[in-house]
């Protein structure tokens, strides 16, 4: 043959050993160690700013002497520490989430946008409302939405969370009592063993006794023995409808109305708003008071763990209570009633004020956003896609994992550990595994009222592949599993950016701020 | 619908496994007075284009700061934040994430939020701090629930100039809370005598510094009569941005700090999201609310980062839990630490400088305008002046003419009729020459 | 001459006249996990049995010990601030955490004896 280059170099990929070769940096390709900040510190600045003319400090001699001890690092190098930090991040653009009870949808681009337009970012809450107009329009456009997908009257938009939304709820159920007359004789408060730490935890900082309400078989309220508990004490029941388990409560009406009669009010925790949004309404079930999770079903991001927003919806009942400020309309224009006493004015008598300002506006923009780009049909479909993604989860899983109750769920499905029996495997060394296949775990040990839970929440956007690899992924690892590799799951996850961190350590001897390192002696 | 994938075919095949004859079979357990057949009546799906325009719409109706010249505080503040700080808290892998609880996928969030609590912790000279509360004033009611399981008494004295917003929440929280508050009248000249209602019963003191009005004051003699009462000190910090010059609250004897983090790296946006400080003495951790992330090693031995003491929280102390938080302000937090990367020791202390500097400025040039008179000897960026018209009736014409020239103290005052005269005026380094020069003309016509 | 009695709730009482050491099981400190903290009572506080007498936290967990005995505290086990993994280490002897004086003996009867707390914990799951 002619025209051969004699000099052949090997082009396959050949023999690939090397999966323990050490760096000199300790990088490995693209995935690259970080030192603190504090272990930048170049001295440099990242920020100009001239140094002002000379002032006369009028601050009373109370003048900082010492340094704050802040590194200094150029803009290039800040860029580099979090771009390098965010690449250990999992997030839901990289893939999917199934946490259940978190309801991990895509979080829109759009949503973004319209929160930054400077006329919504760039105002102040306290500017005068004449100079607010739309953002008023626009609270009040979120508040619309609210209402009407839940059949209920009145919402509170200011509760900064979830969980500050179960306390506005549970305050406005209190401040209701006490007007009744019997407030002080109702002090418990009904709770499912199975629901979210967060409900006992409300109630108890309000000084009510919780009382836990055993489950069926089937995994809902046991109806018998939540009618035995009731009485001319029980201020409330904190429900979460689909369950933490992700079954509707089928009874709930029945549960609504015996609770009613007895005098108390119904909370309803609203985190899996997301199987029934559009479809049902919980003013139909006879919801008195629910929070709504905007960085669940609304699709706010969840940004690391926060910020959320948990605005209230309200029955006429609990409607006049409702915290600081209320939004008014006097003569073609919005205004605030910040007050109590401009509350009264307008016929209400708030508990008082969850918060400073207005609200997590920055979250109904985003949340406005989403609404209008579905639409009430877009939202029922969402809702219609996330219960049938879930259903098809557990249909594919149910012979290979242990479901822990007969379908149909709603969006999302439970599993325990029994299929992990005598396979010295348990649920954490399970989902460490997942992990390694590129999978955030599903939600652990969550709820308590089976052993070893999993519980699973595609939501409704994944793609049909991403979740038959998914179920595919799972199936694989359940078969691994009961085959007794125990290796892929003990050691798991091998492939992370971090192996298994040591959390006891973490909790014995807690390290919860950098220290400069000691000087080296000066003797030496 | 563009952001959901599922096609037809894929329900078909989705609901022929499950073995549902149509998405209603699924939805059997919900009671039938509850099903409906319609749609619920909202408008139906927008594109973007569409929901844009409606947004934009909106948001044109509204003033924003940057367009006039901008003189508004009372716990929010208009800072510049620079370029990097949105780019970056935008990354899929910050923007969408989760809370870090599995941490080896984590350590992006684990690590900043680490970074955050030591920067927290060295701007208030405080040995430890979370990470971060829903806001200031959440934070502060916190403060005073642990303050009351620290020393098992019930009652917090607050002071009068405290922010009247977080005042409101602190009562809200103690009525639940079955505790006593003793609260103070506003004083507004920095001379309030709290140290005169601190008696055996308290269990600490809430003092904002520099305080609503403004006021500048060396806390050290308060925190002595607490602790001589075996009472904590509370200090609030509603301006970040004054640690860069004012003392820190930790060495003028503090037990707790808690503060608005807003002036770094977050916008206004309308009083929200926030994000909430909350440092105390290490002794005190295992009474601290919110998340604590710590530094531990993983089975290679090296350093990472996990939340931890998580026993504190709700998800695991259920009734006994030290709060019933759940969420902390994530992407705020994150906000907040890159701006302070990128300011860094020296643009920090600088920034402070120039903040306080404009402020003296702009209160000499409306202090010369007759009838104005300072009514804060001390401030950091934010001072108080009295006028000789109605509060009330400046500001609104003042916005008339283009400026907003702050908050008048009777709208978190309404009803304290020996307010109605003052105006609380923020400056920072947004503001220029032609802003304050404009500011003193207009309040100059107004007052004439 | 002193003698050991259970609780089902999984506390060990040692008895030595009208004065007890209290501390966890074997069981309870494997159930828990590695322990990260105890929270432990102030000396001199009475206490009536069923009382909650302490905490005992891991990192997924927080466990309440009751009293299984009325009395006073008289000690508590100082050791447990700095080094809570003793209670892994040792739960029946130097992982204990409150010594008491009885105010009465006669609840004693109603605690478990050796064998009948070795058969409760057979039978749980």
């Amino acid at each position: 043959m002619s025209g051969m280059n004699s000099q052949g170099r090997p082009t396959g990929v050949g023999e690939v050993g090397g999966a323990e070769r050490k760096t000199f940096t300790g990088n490995r390709g693209l995935a690259q160690e970080e030192l603190l900040i504090f272990e930048r510190d170049s001295g440099a600045c990242g920020v100009d700013f001239d140094e002002p003319d000379a002032f006369e400090c009028r601050l009373g001699g109370n003048r900082r002497k010492g340094r704050v001890g802040l590194p200094g690092l150029s803009e290039p190098d800040v860029m580099r520490h979090y771009v390098r930090l965010s690449q250990k991040n999992y997030s839901i653009d990289a893939g999917l989430y199934p946490l259940g009870s978190c309801t991990m949808k895509h979080n829109p681009r759009l949503n973004e946008k319209m929160a930054r337009l400077p006329g919504f970012a760039d105002v102040h809450p306290l500017q005068p409302t004449k100079t607010v107009q739309g953002a008023l329009e626009l609270i009040e456009l979120v508040a619309h939405w609210l209402k009407t997908l839940t059949g209920m009257p009145a919402v509170a938009m200011s509760p900064k969370a979830g969980a500050h939304g179960e306390l506005c709820g549970m305050m406005a159920i209190h401040a209701a009592l006490e007007a009744r007359g019997d407030g002080a004789s109702r002090t418990r408060v009904l709770v499912p063993e199975s629901a979210h730490g967060t409900n006992p935890a409300t109630a108890a900082l309000l000084g009510y006794s919780v009382d836990a309400i055993p489950a069926t078989e089937d995994g809902r309220v046991d109806v018998a023995a939540f009618k035995a508990k009731l009485g001319p004490d029980v201020a409330a029941i904190m429900l979460t409808n689909p369950n933490t388990c992700g079954l509707f409560e089928k009874d709930i009406r029945e549960i609504a109305d015996a609770l009613h009669e007895a005098g108390g009010y119904f909370y309803c925790d609203g985190a899996n708003f997301n199987a029934i949004v559009g479809r049902v309404r919980p003013g139909d079930l006879g919801v008195d008071a629910m929070h709504i999770n905007l960085h669940k079903t609304f699709s706010t991001p969840h940004g690391g763990g926060g910020p959320g927003a948990g605005p209230v919806v309200l029955s006429e009942a609990l409607a006049p209570y409702a915290p600081l400020p209320w939004i008014v309309e006097r003569k073609g224009r919005l205004k605030f009633a910040e007050t109590s006493e401009q509350v009264e004015a307008v016929g209400g008598d708030s508990f008082g004020r969850m918060t400073a300002f207005h609200g997590q506006m920055g979250m109904f923009v985003r949340a406005a956003a989403y609404m209008m780009s579905h639409g009430s049909d877009g939202l029922k479909q969402a809702a219609e896609d996330a219960v049938l993604s879930a259903n098809y989860v557990l249909a594919s899983l149910k012979d290979v994992m242990s479901a822990s109750f007969e379908g149909p769920c709603m969006h999302e499905a439970l599993f325990d550990d029994r299929f992990l029996k005598d396979t010295g495997i348990e649920t954490l060394d399970f989902a460490k595994a997942m992990i390694d296949e590129g999978y955030h775990p599903m939600t652990m040990y969550f709820p308590l009222v089976v052993h070893g839970a999993m519980l699973i929440e595609p939501t409704e956007s994944e793609s049909k592949d991403s979740v038959d690899l998914f179920i595919a992924t799972l199936a694989d690892l359940a078969a691994s599993a009961k085959a007794k590799e125990t290796d892929r799951f003990s050691g798991a996850p091998y492939l992370a950016p971090m192996r298994r961190l040591d959390e006891t350590k973490a909790a014995r001897k807690p390290v919860l701020t950098w220290t400069p390192p000691a000087p080296a002696q000066a003797a030496e | 619908m563009r952001y959901l994938p599922l096609t037809d075919t894929d329900r078909q095949a989705m609901l022929g496994r499950i073995g549902a004859a149509n998405i209603d079979e699924l939805f059997r357990d919900v009671p039938k007075a509850a099903r409906r057949d319609e749609l619920i009546d909202l408008p139906r799906r927008k594109g973007e284009l569409e929901v844009e325009r409606a947004l934009s719409a909106l948001a044109s109706k509204n003033v924003p700061a940057g367009s006039v010249p901008f003189f508004v505080g009372a716990g929010a503040y208009r800072h510049h934040v620079p370029a990097t700080v949105d780019h970056l808290i935008q990354r899929s892998e910050f923007l969408t994430s989760y809370t870090p609880y599995q941490p080896e996928i984590a350590q992006g969030t684990l690590q900043y939020l680490f970074e955050f609590q030591t920067q927290v912790a060295m701007l208030t000279g405080m040995e430890v701090a979370n990470a971060s509360m829903y806001d200031g004033s959440t934070g502060c009611a916190e403060a005073v629930l642990m303050a009351h399981r620290i020393t098992k008494k019930k009652k917090a004295v607050l002071s009068g100039a405290l922010h009247p917003h977080y005042r409101a929440v602190v009562e809200n929280l103690s009525e639940f809370a079955r505790d006593d508050l003793d609260l103070g009248e506003p004083v507004t000249d920095g001379t309030e005598d709290i140290i005169a209602r601190i008696d055996d019963d308290t269990s600490c003191v809430v003092i904002q510094n520099p305080d609503f009005f403004g006021n500048v004051r060396d806390l050290q003699p308060i925190a002595d009569a607490a602790h001589a009462k075996k009472a904590l000190l509370i200090v609030v910090v509603t301006e970040i941005m004054s640690l860069g010059l004012v003392t820190p609250p930790g060495e003028m004897g503090a037990d707790i700090v808690v503060g608005e983090g807003q002036s770094l790296g977050n916008p206004l946006n309308f009083g929200g999201p926030y994000v909430g400080l909350f440092a105390a003495r290490q002794k005190f951790v295992r009474q601290m609310p919110g998340r604590l992330c710590g530094e531990t090693e993983d089975a290679e031995g090296k350093r990472g980062f996990v939340l931890t003491l998580s026993t504190r929280e709700q998800h695991i102390r259920r009734e006994k839990a030290t709060s019933n938080i759940c969420t902390n302000s994530g992407l705020c937090c994150l906000a907040f630490t890159i701006h302070l990367s990128l300011l860094g020791e020296e643009g920090y202390g600088r920034l402070a400088r120039i903040n306080h500097a404009n402020a003296v400025k702009l209160a000499d040039q409306l202090d010369a305008v007759d009838g104005v008179e300072i009514v804060t000897p001390t401030f950091f960026n934010e001072f108080t002046i009295r006028t000789p018209r109605n509060a009330l009736q400046v500001i609104d014409e003042l916005a008339d003419k283009g400026i907003l020239g702050g908050v008048r103290a009777s709208r978190l005052w309404p009803g304290q009729s020996d307010l109605d005269d003052l105006i609380v005026i923020a400056s920072t380094e947004v503001n220029t020459d032609e802003d304050r020069a404009a500011y003193a003309s207009a309040l100059k016509e107004v007052l004439s | 001459m002193s003698t050991i009695k259970y609780t089902e709730e999984h506390e060990w009482v040692e008895i030595d006249g009208d004065s007890a050491t209290i501390g966890i099981t074997e069981y309870a400190q494997e159930q828990l996990g590695d322990v990260v903290f105890v929270e432990l009572p102030d000396a001199g506080r009475a206490v009536a049995k069923g009382d909650e007498v302490a905490v005992v936290e891991s990192v997924k967990a927080a466990s309440e010990v009751y009293a299984p005995v009325s009395g006073e505290i008289t000690e508590v086990n100082s050791v447990l601030d700095g080094a809570p993994a003793t209670v892994n280490e040792d739960a029946i002897g130097a992982g204990w955490f409150v010594k008491m004086k009885l105010s009465d003996t006669a609840e004693l009867e109603e605690l478990l004896d050796e064998a009948a707390y070795q058969a409760f914990v057979a039978g749980l799951d």
